[in-house]
């Protein structure tokens, strides 16, 4: 972000789209969709690629900082949930997940939705639910839909664990305000997707990886080391991630992982629209009307929700959310 | 019972085909006994697989031979193929992989995948707070330097993951160091992505040497691997 802002050509669109954006509505990367106005920025007139925020002046405190204290435990409690959410809140979660597949470097990188921003721009009211919405209540929604589970109940453990995480890392921050790294980059956004394009360049830099049926895939001691982009044990309809913009943005800033930046714009955009134009576990919202879910609470150009998309209707025939029956 | 038959219907063949690989002659019908391969070679350049990597693929750390025993078959093909091809340079096994056929590459990898072998002694890097370093860079990464922690690929347990991503607990130090330096200095050209070509040239030697020393201390069957 700090790019952005020192170049006069991009500084404007950026402002534009962070302002259509919504601050709080982008602080982290696993918000329930909502439906956004975009305002497509302005292309930059050389042609040349918008540059994309590196990095982030804020540098949050090291684990060698967190205190020999009964707060120090709840801290290293919130650190041990984000880095290994699978054994951590498992009795929470519904897919194969971990916070730190989108946060990364347990939630300290920037432009991956880092927690110390997120921690800044709380409490903050959200359409979504018409209120607002404390930390906790932000965090309950990541359980529910980018991990598929359910949310943990306000004041829980988990929640105090990972509040306490999130308040550490921010320590020194300024509250109420948007840190450059925050989220994820908001890239220009192209006229339409190309879901041909998308799939080669998933072919080309995500299979290897993720799978080429999009399953991820795990250690011979079960650990799933790349995680799932679609089907059953992946993030549910009603995840930030299933926005292709969010997904773009943080393809671009981090994928493939040690070789950030080195996909296009158009490469990231599109290789996003493919991820999220498969089935995944249903919108958690979802009362068995496909058609009204969509009305109420998809929609917009970055969500292919109810949409068809390769002759399947997306959300039509997808598995039930939340963690399936043992 | 079958093979009783076969030995009395062609009890001159066999004699001499055992004679034959006794002495190291090439002969067709055992060029795909990996076991035979990996024992006494193929007869051909490709000598016996076992003179550095022990009798049982455990290795020889000393001079850095790696460990085969246990790593994905369709990885260790690759290796193969790609020390044919001079992708990974090496001198030593340049001429060894170019005289295996095509078959034998195959058969010689799903063998050596499906052998257990317990740790080849090597003495220990006596050095803890190396030894914590490289567990650091292995599980956490540097990610304001653009390194990722190895545990991204190659799992938390070092166990790895799938055909490209290969085991790493169970190798010796010397090996992890030498594949590390030979990614940084390009030597070693066949990662997908350049994806350890890229990781490798951001660490320094003492990172590599940290790196190297933690995965040369974790046991071959670790599979833990829970915690940072």
């Amino acid at each position: 972000m700090s790019d952005i802002a020192s170049d006069p050509k991009t500084w404007f669109a950026g402002v534009l789209f962070l302002a259509a954006a919504g601050f709080a509505g982008y602080s982290m990367g696993c918000y329930p969709v909502e439906p956004v106005k975009v305002v497509t920025a302005p292309q930059p007139a050389t042609g040349a690629l918008p540059q994309t925020p590196k990095g982030s002046k804020f540098i949050p405190p090291g684990d060698d900082k967190i205190p020999d204290t009964e707060f120090g435990k709840s801290v290293r409690l919130g650190q041990a949930i984000f880095y290994d959410t699978q054994n951590n809140a498992k009795e929470f979660i519904g897919n194969s997940l971990q916070c730190s597949n989108c946060h990364l470097d347990k939630g300290r990188q920037p432009d991956s939705a880092p927690l110390w921003a997120a921690y800044l721009v709380y409490p903050a009211y959200r359409a979504k639910n018409g209120h607002v919405n404390t930390f906790q209540e932000r965090l309950q929604g990541c359980f529910e839909y980018s991990m598929n589970g359910k949310a943990p109940p306000l004041g829980d453990k988990t929640l105090v664990a990972l509040e306490s995480y999130a308040y550490f890392l921010a320590k020194g921050a300024p509250t109420g305000t948007v840190l450059p790294g925050q989220g994820y980059p908001k890239l220009p956004r192209p006229d339409k997707f190309d879901f041909a394009n998308g799939k080669e360049v998933y072919s080309q830099k995500c299979a290897l990886c993720h799978g080429a049926d999009g399953a991820g895939q795990q250690s011979p001691d079960g650990q799933t080391v790349f995680p799932p982009l679609w089907g059953s044990k992946s993030y549910n309809w009603g995840a930030g991630m299933s926005s292709i913009n969010n997904a773009a943005g943080f393809i671009k800033a981090n994928m493939p992982l040690s070789q950030g930046n080195t996909l296009t714009d158009k490469q990231a955009w599109d290789v996003a629209a493919y991820i999220d134009s498969h089935e995944r576990p249903q919108d958690p919202r979802f009362k068995g009307s496909l058609a009204e879910t969509q009305k109420e609470h998809h929609g917009g150009a970055n969500d292919l929700y109810g949409t068809t998309v390769g002759g399947v209707t997306l959300g039509k025939d997808s598995v039930p959310s939340g963690p399936l029956p043992q | 019972m079958l093979l009783a038959r076969m030995y009395r219907r062609h009890q001159l063949k066999w004699s001499l085909m055992v004679i034959c690989v006794a002495f190291g002659v090439s002969n067709p019908a055992f060029a795909l006994d990996p076991a035979s391969i990996a024992r006494s070679g193929n007869g051909d350049a490709a000598t016996a697989c076992s003179s550095c990597h022990g009798d049982h693929g455990e290795g020889l750390p000393d001079n850095g031979f790696p460990r085969l025993a246990g790593l994905d078959s369709r990885y260790l093909r690759t290796q193969l193929e790609a020390f044919a091809s001079g992708a990974r340079a090496n001198e030593i096994m340049h001429p060894i992989a170019k005289a295996l056929s095509s078959d034998e590459r195959q058969s010689l990898a799903s063998y050596y995948s499906g052998l257990i072998a317990p740790k080849a002694q090597q003495q220990a890097v006596d050095d803890d707070k190396q030894i914590a370093d490289g567990k650091s860079i292995a599980l956490d990464g540097i990610w304001n330097k653009g390194i990722p922690s190895c545990s991204q690929c190659h799992a938390k347990s070092g166990l790895g993951v799938g055909a490209s991503f290969p085991r790493l607990a169970g190798q010796s130090s010397t090996y992890i160091g030498n594949s590390l330096a030979a990614w940084k200095d390009g030597s070693r050209g066949n990662d997908p992505l350049s994806l350890m070509a890229g990781i490798a040239s951001k660490l320094d030697q003492s990172q590599i040497d940290a790196v190297a020393a933690y995965y040369g201390s974790l046991p071959v069957d670790r599979s833990e691997g829970k915690k940072p």
